[in-house]
């Protein structure tokens, strides 16, 4: 456990000493406030119509504002998420300093662990910008608290599998820039793969649009946490992880 | 007990085979250089002993640790300064050794006792609240230096430790590991050979991932050098030089087998002599003086680990091929 903490807070030193942490923030801040004022104002004016009209529509701050920020918060993740995990090996690699780690007496999955957890701790330090909008929801209206916590829950489970994901993508090369276009195209394709089983019902189109990595979230954003895909999610992170070990240890075969 | 013991050791690749059964030990307290011309095996052998890549065959044990069996307990006792210093660039001095400390084990009040002691045995004080990023190679260097010898490892491998450094960080680099002899055991890796002459106690040649040589620096320099050869430059005491009647004068000296002429200018003549017994330098220049000439020079031509070297290599490679041929019969 010591090692992983080491190797945890030399990874969070690196990322917020470099601009790239500040930048991801900025921009994480940026978007989710903007699409934060979209949705607030949506709900805002289709309050006043309905209250113009004398309807008595039915207003929920968490269906209206809530449930698509948080969709939309995982979205943005398939664009951030490769820029966090680039450089977890490939720097490693490009600049001899794996030599250091794998000469240590340290195993390699308290490397892959540590790393992994601080690029989860950034992509946390990342949410806090949109946790930060809802505060405000919570000041000035009433929504349910439970769905809030458990869409972000669903959140950290889908982040957490994308970047051991693109985390094992960055053991394969030494080139950052390889190492995230490869993250961010397989995010895309298994973002859009969920569209198959629109317009086909086979069972294979079943299966394959099962394996998109966004679809899995709606439950959660809804408030609910199924084990099925807790489970898809968890299976993922495990998937990420191992992966990223195996090509740890066959980089000495190689090399 | 060796500190450092090799068994035929072996590294196929998939094309290539890197390191070809090599067998060797070290004493505790030694340098050994490791010698060979770029791509013959050093790094490879090193990388292994390292824990780095496994070996394909063979066995290697350091401080009675196999490497294969129990690398954490290898890993601990050894420190590693690969050819480039692995340093993270936007680190400073002091925290990367902090961060390479604790990776080795340290912690507290022995870690911060161990980057006060590396830091001035490099030489790095001065710079501990710098960037690493910032430094010159030369003291990039020395950090890898200091964050290799952090845990106070008894086995030191240095792959290269010279590479790329300017005349006078060289001298610096050499005279560090000089000091550090003793308390560690070192292995070092180079393809300079005066190198080895200077810092090294015993000699491993390696080529094309053969072992070609073991020996010390002394019993190499002396197998070779089974001929002495001086060289002799004499003057005319008034005008020019009869240099034919010098080189013959020179022959008729006792246990001189050859004299050539090196080079003749104007009243100077320089010789080049063969000979078989040793310390006939008296007698020569004795013979030149008294023959009414000056004796401007004398001095042995020293047989270098150059010559060693392409000896030992160009007459290996044809008996390595025989030895092959054989195998296959």
């Amino acid at each position: 456990m010591r090692n992983v903490w080491i190797i945890f807070r030399k990874e969070m030193r690196t990322y917020f000493v470099s601009p790239i942490a500040y930048f991801l923030l900025a921009m994480f801040a940026l978007v989710s406030a903007f699409f934060f004022g979209i949705y607030l104002r949506g709900f805002i004016e289709y309050g006043m119509e309905t209250q113009m009209t004398g309807q008595t529509a039915p207003m929920n701050l968490n269906e209206q504002v809530i449930r698509p920020l948080l969709s939309n918060a995982s979205v943005l993740g398939l664009f951030f998420i490769p820029m966090i995990t680039m450089r977890l090996f490939a720097e490693e690699k490009r600049n001899g300093t794996i030599e250091l780690l794998t000469t240590s007496p340290i195993r390699d999955v308290e490397i892959v662990l540590g790393k992994w957890l601080a690029a989860l701790g950034l992509y946390v330090c990342m949410l806090l910008f949109p946790a930060l909008n809802f505060v405000f929801l919570f000041k000035y209206g009433n929504p349910d608290w439970k769905p809030v916590v458990i869409g972000f829950l669903g959140l950290l489970l889908q982040v957490g599998g994308l970047l051991a994901i693109g985390m094992f993508i960055s053991t394969l090369t030494k080139n950052q820039i390889i190492a995230a276009a490869l993250t961010f195209s397989l995010f895309v394709a298994l973002w859009v793969i969920s569209a198959v089983s629109e317009f086909n019902t086979a069972s294979w189109a079943q299966a394959v649009s099962y394996t998109s990595i966004v679809t899995h979230l709606e439950p959660f954003e809804r408030g609910m946490i199924d084990s099925k895909d807790a489970v898809f999610y968890l299976s993922m992170i495990f998937l990420g992880l191992f992966l990223s070990l195996r090509s740890m240890e066959s980089l000495r075969w190689r090399s | 007990m060796h500190m450092i013991q090799v068994h035929e050791l072996t590294k196929n690749y998939a094309r290539a085979t890197a390191v070809d059964h090599i067998s060797f030990e070290v004493e505790k307290g030694q340098i050994v250089g490791f010698l060979g011309p770029n791509g013959a095996g050093k790094t490879t052998t090193m990388r292994m002993l390292t824990c780095f890549l496994p070996p394909t065959a063979g066995t290697a044990t350091v401080a009675g640790f196999d490497v294969l069996e129990k690398p954490m307990e290898v890993k601990k006792r050894i420190g590693y300064l690969p050819e480039t210093p692995p340093l993270y660039l936007e680190m400073h001095a002091e925290e990367y050794l902090s961060f390479v400390g604790k990776l080795k084990g340290l912690s507290g009040a022995e870690l911060a006792k161990r980057i006060d002691y590396v830091c001035g045995r490099c030489a790095i004080a001065d710079v501990r609240k710098k960037l690493l990023g910032k430094l010159s190679k030369g003291y990039r260097q020395r950090v890898g230096l200091a964050q290799a010898i952090i845990h106070n490892p008894d086995v030191l491998i240095l792959d290269e430790p010279t590479a790329g450094l300017d005349p006078k960080q060289i001298n610096e680099t050499r005279d560090l590991i000089k000091s550090l002899a003793g308390d560690h055991t070192i292995i070092l890796s180079t393809h300079i050979l005066s190198e080895v002459e200077q810092t090294c106690q015993q000699v491993l040649i390696i080529n094309k991932g053969k072992l070609v040589a073991t020996d010390s620096v002394q019993n190499l320099q002396n197998r070779v050098r089974g001929t002495e050869s001086l060289l002799v430059e004499v003057a005319g005491r008034n005008g020019a030089l009869d240099s034919t009647a010098v080189q013959h004068r020179l022959e008729q000296v006792g246990g001189v087998s050859r004299v050539l002429l090196r080079e003749s200018r104007d009243n100077r003549g320089i010789f080049e002599i063969e000979s078989q017994k040793g310390f006939l330098r008296g007698d020569l220049a004795r013979a030149v003086v008294e023959s009414g000439w000056d004796l401007n020079e004398l001095r042995p031509t020293a047989v270098s680990l150059e010559e060693i070297f392409l000896q030992l290599t160009g007459a290996e490679a044809t008996s390595a091929a025989t030895a092959s041929r054989g195998d296959r019969a």
